[in-house]
């Protein structure tokens, strides 16, 4: 029977690891991951999970380790956030371009500098074109059920892509929430002994893995990995459905929100998604016409069903948690934008939450503000797309002050 | 707690590795990339002063020097992956390594 505890994000993603029955976990601890490679370190010691535990000298080494532990044919985990995922940088394309479906909790935390342990996107978004499948989710029970799905995702024969499973640091991390964890029977089910399906290490039967690739063959390998994320984007829904008729919680690549009637609609990631649905909540009493869109995944960039969800919309808002420096805007807004060219919607963006500010019912009350003027064309942009950040910016730092 | 119930599953092989296409970065034969043709500079042995010692052996990045003790030509070197980078010309304790100019690719 599944039971029904209390957890927090960082814990229910250790809970999927172990239901996925890792057999090797390699890590280095980071802040605010840590509790998720604590937690599977007790189970590989006290023996609730069969797996050898490595306790390694960095990210880059955890993921060098868990690429060859999961060539030899089993399952191996790892988790990191903000720069250890960036010092993992240089690994996590081997283990994309060598086509191994790992399966990584990113526990999104800002990257220095300013030293920050506090949540923004910016360290998975810097990852965003390193071949990884990149799914953000909402709470801990979507992280716990992302993970497992994300299993199945990624070790499809076509897809063959490993995956993170992104969650806000401490808003997702941190927060104890009543989490429904599935019994092992029922995930085994779901989600079978892991048979690799490409690349693999046997010592009588050799293979030799990511030698150099001449100019000749290179674009082509590229083009492999480009068909594995179109083919994840018919896989995904396949497996949120199997997963939904298997344990009842129905899950999507686009989750829309009170959105079908709404002609403002604010795209979301991750936590944030919970505070815009209860301000949406509030204002249709104002006014009946505004939603939200929520992408529970990233990469692949779900196009068509964005476009669909958005389609006729007067106004679409888009809230990056990452500052996306020297870009127009942030990195969701873009992804947001190319979705919608040619059509006749107004893509608006903005950015807050960074380095661990509150996304606040006020500020995302401010944003559909703005949207609802610009829609009765009483604003024609935003009067600062940095919506949460203070007009003192230019001078938190005084120094030499006259009297 | 949960105990695991299976054992782990029997080391991976292809099986029927001719039937299918692997994806991504590996050799099924072995095959490098001919690094032999980046070459702009080739070196050349003086046979006569050289003593046999292998310090160009051990000093060769590439692993493309070979010492055959018994023939008169006593350093063999795979030209396919010689990248010519002149390490070899540079440890030799005898100086009988040369340098030359990577003229006429039959010369050798």
């Amino acid at each position: 029977m599944p039971t029904r505890r209390v957890l927090d994000g960082n814990g229910a993603a250790a809970e999927a690891l172990r239901l996925a029955r890792v057999r090797v976990i390699a890590a280095y601890p980071v802040t605010p991951q840590s509790p998720i490679v604590e937690r599977l370190s007790s189970y590989a010691a006290d023996g609730t999970l069969k797996a050898k535990y490595m306790r390694v000298e960095s990210e880059h080494t955890a993921m060098s380790c868990v690429i060859g532990a999961q060539l030899t044919g089993v399952r191996a985990g790892t988790a990191t956030s903000s720069v250890g995922l960036a010092l993992m940088h240089e690994v996590l394309g081997v283990t994309s371009g060598c086509r191994v479906p790992v399966v990584m909790p990113v526990v999104n935390r800002a990257l220095v500098s300013p030293w920050s342990l506090w949540c923004d996107h910016q360290d998975s978004m810097a990852e965003r074109d390193s071949g990884w499948l990149q799914f953000y989710v909402e709470n801990a029970q979507e992280a716990l059920d992302t993970v497992l799905m994300a299993y199945r995702i990624a070790e499809d024969s076509q897809v063959l892509t490993p995956a993170m499973v992104c969650l806000d640091g401490f808003f997702v991390s941190h927060s104890p929430q009543l989490v429904v964890v599935p019994d092992q029977e029922a995930v085994d089910e779901f989600l079978p002994e892991y048979v690799p399906a490409n690349l693999y290490l046997n010592p009588k039967d050799r293979l030799f893995i990511n030698g150099l690739v001449p100019p000749e063959d290179f674009s082509e390998m590229r083009y492999q990995q480009k068909l594995g994320f179109e083919r994840a984007l018919e896989i995904i829904p396949q497996v949120q459905r199997a997963f939904g008729q298997k344990f009842g919680r129905q899950y999507e690549m686009v989750e829309t929100y009170r959105s079908e009637d709404a002609d403002v609609v604010l795209v979301t990631l991750g936590s944030m998604s919970g505070t815009a649905k209860h301000v949406v909540n509030k204002l249709r009493v104002q006014d009946p016409r505004v939603g939200v869109v929520k992408l529970g995944v990233f990469r692949p960039f779900p196009v068509a069903e964005l476009r669909k969800a958005l389609k006729g919309k007067r106004v679409v808002g888009v809230l990056d948690r990452s500052a996306g420096l020297g870009a127009d805007g942030g990195p969701l807004w873009l992804e947001v934008d190319s979705a919608l060219s040619g059509t006749q919607t107004r893509v608006v963006g903005y950015v807050a939450g960074l380095g661990g500010r509150d996304i606040t019912e006020t500020t995302v009350g401010a944003v559909f503000e703005e949207l609802l003027q610009i829609r009765d064309g009483a604003r024609s942009r935003p009067a600062k797309p940095w919506i949460d950040t203070r007009d003192d910016a230019m001078e938190l730092r005084k120094v030499g002050e006259s009297e | 707690m949960v105990k695991p119930t299976s054992e782990p599953p029997e080391r991976p092989t292809t099986g029927s590795r001719r039937s299918r296409a692997l994806l991504g970065p590996v050799a099924t034969v072995f095959a490098t990339v001919e690094t032999g043709s980046w070459r702009t500079v080739r070196p050349e042995v003086d046979f006569s002063a050289c003593s046999q010692c292998g310090v160009c052996r051990t000093h060769c990045p590439t692993a493309v020097l070979e010492i055959v003790e018994d023939q008169a030509e006593c350093v063999v070197i795979a030209w396919e992956n010689c990248k010519g980078c002149g390490i070899c010309a540079n440890v030799c304790p005898k100086g009988c390594i040369t340098m030359v100019e990577e003229g006429n690719r039959d010369a050798h």
